[in-house]
């Protein structure tokens, strides 16, 4: 599993980067980034979950990887 | 002041019914709005007043995401509702008179993108020592006393200290600060006539401080907003002007109320404020809780071209009171949304807006409630309600506590 923020729907709500710093960033406008490769282990995925849960504008998506 | 506003207020008709006659200033909104919400959600689910020139009041969460992602049938040209839509020195969209709050696309976000870098999480994380140790100075002068004010001895002087600084204005002027707030925010209810000339000494005042700031440049917001270039160009003074108008009131009013309100709450649960105390990695998520169940912060829109909104035939200009509290309510989005659960886990509240005009201020006020909550219950683990009826709301689009008297437990 992959994780992705979707810059056109991310509005910099900050609620990804506060739950899961392991997982996302953010840049210098505060809008929020994926770390590395976005991929997702099976301690991740959880705490990815939770974010996507949390963010007010969903823009977090999780995606199968190939 | 106070006086001209209670006079206007004793002089309105009560509401009957909230969904032919909506008004945000009438007492029964200002002392409990969310019964009057759920109420509404369920029956219409948009109310409507000929108040203020006419206006519509959507209670679901689903309108309020779809009218904060539409700027093109809604415009943010005015944003807090009064009963004159084009005051004498009114600029119009897509500029409006405080950027980026009242500015529409494309401008807004050149505006927004001027400011969003000073309140990304860099900057602002770096605030937290200064705040900690403001709310100390005045958890220091409470001590020791039985009877405090959670308003006015505390929350009320949190956040215009923290925009002082970054603003580079002298914190002495505090109470100025204040002033203004009442009036953009609290004094909406007063005739045009009246309303108008109270302004001009605002616009002195941030005169004042750009004439300050331009003879002596600091390393501060305003210094920053004065040679900040777009495209080449410095921005127009009346751009500067007006983005601190709004970085001051949207940053005073709001977190106030934020702060005032988790603490109203901790009054009066027990269970909570303990939790609280002991389990301090909580903060976090109760902050986001607080936000969402006490959310203070109301916006408006007026609608840009006639259309139907849900059944609704809006008309151009008509005000539409954008309820992100009521969206944050609405049990369709969230389990138990009328139950306060200070470790939920999935919160998408909407209490920073949505789409395009999101709170700037948003890692700043959450700062702010998390440290101020924090420090205050480490002094006072324990405290109650003094008086539930002497506690007094803030009318209008932002809503908390002013008068909050505690009585401090042993
Ligand atoms: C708990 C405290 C706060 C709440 C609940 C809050 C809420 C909001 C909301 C709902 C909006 C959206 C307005 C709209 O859609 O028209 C907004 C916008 C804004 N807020 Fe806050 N706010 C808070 C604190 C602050 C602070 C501390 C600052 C800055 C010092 C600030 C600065 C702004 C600015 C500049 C905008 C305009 C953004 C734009 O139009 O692009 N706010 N706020
Ligand atoms: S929570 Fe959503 S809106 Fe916020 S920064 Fe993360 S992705 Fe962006």
């Amino acid at each position: 599993m992959k994780v992705r923020i979707d810059p056109e729907i991310c509005q910099g709500q900050g609620r990804c980067f506060s739950i899961a710093p392991q997982i996302f960033d953010f840049d210098e406008l505060g809008n929020g980034v994926v770390l590395g490769d976005g991929l997702l282990t099976s301690e991740t995925i959880e705490l990815a979950r939770l974010a996507q849960a949390n963010c007010p504008e969903h823009a977090v998506f999780i995606e199968d990887s190939p | 002041m106070s006086d001209v506003v209670d006079e206007s207020v004793a002089h309105k008709t009560p509401v009957q019914d909230f969904a032919a006659d909506w008004d945000h200033t009438d007492p029964q909104w200002v002392n409990d709005p969310y019964p009057i919400w759920d109420d509404l959600r369920e029956r219409c689910p948009v109310a409507h007043t000929e108040r203020y020139g006419g206006g519509w009041f959507p209670t679901t969460h689903e309108m309020v995401t779809s009218i904060a992602n539409d700027t093109e049938h809604f415009t943010s040209r005015m944003v807090v509702v009064t009963h004159n839509k084009f005051p004498p020195n009114f600029i119009p969209a897509p500029v409006g008179g405080a950027p980026p709050i009242t500015s529409d696309p494309p401008f807004h976000s050149i505006a927004r993108r001027v400011i969003l870098p000073a309140f990304a999480p860099g900057p602002v994380n770096a605030l937290e020592p200064q705040i900690r140790a403001l709310c100390n100075k005045h958890l220091d002068e409470m001590v020791g006393r039985e009877f405090v004010d959670g308003g006015t001895d505390y929350a009320q002087f949190i956040p215009p200290g923290v925009i002082a600084t970054m603003l580079g204005f002298p914190s002495e002027d505090e109470e100025i600060f204040r002033d203004i707030v009442h009036l953009v925010l609290d004094l909406i209810d007063l005739p045009t006539e009246v309303r108008g000339p109270l302004f001009e000494p605002m616009g002195e005042y941030f005169a004042k401080q750009i004439d300050d700031h331009i003879e002596y440049p600091r390393d501060d917001l305003t210094s920053y907003l004065l040679n900040v270039e777009v495209g080449g160009n410095k921005l127009e003074r009346q751009h500067v002007a007006g983005t601190m108008v709004l970085i001051l009131v949207a940053g005073i009013d709001t977190t106030w109320s934020a702060i005032g309100s988790a603490i109203w709450h901790l009054a009066q649960h027990p269970d909570d404020l303990a939790r609280l105390v002991n389990e301090p990695e909580l903060m976090p998520v109760a902050v986001e809780e607080f936000l969402r169940f006490y959310a203070p912060v109301t916006m408006a829109r007026l609608v840009a071209e006639d259309h139907e909104f849900f059944g609704s035939p809006m008309k151009k200009d008509d005000w539409v009171l954008l309820g992100f509290p009521a969206a944050n309510r609405d049990p369709k989005v969230f389990a138990d949304a009328d139950k306060f659960i200070i470790d939920r886990a999935a919160n998408r509240h909407a209490a920073f807006g949505l789409g395009i005009h999101r709170c700037v201020g948003s890692n700043l006020a959450r700062l702010e409630l998390r440290v101020a909550i924090e420090e205050f219950i480490k002094r006072f683990p324990r405290f109650e309600l003094a008086d539930r009826d002497a506690v007094t709301w803030a009318p209008g689009q932002v809503r908390g506590p002013r008068h909050l008297p505690l009585r401090i437990l042993p």
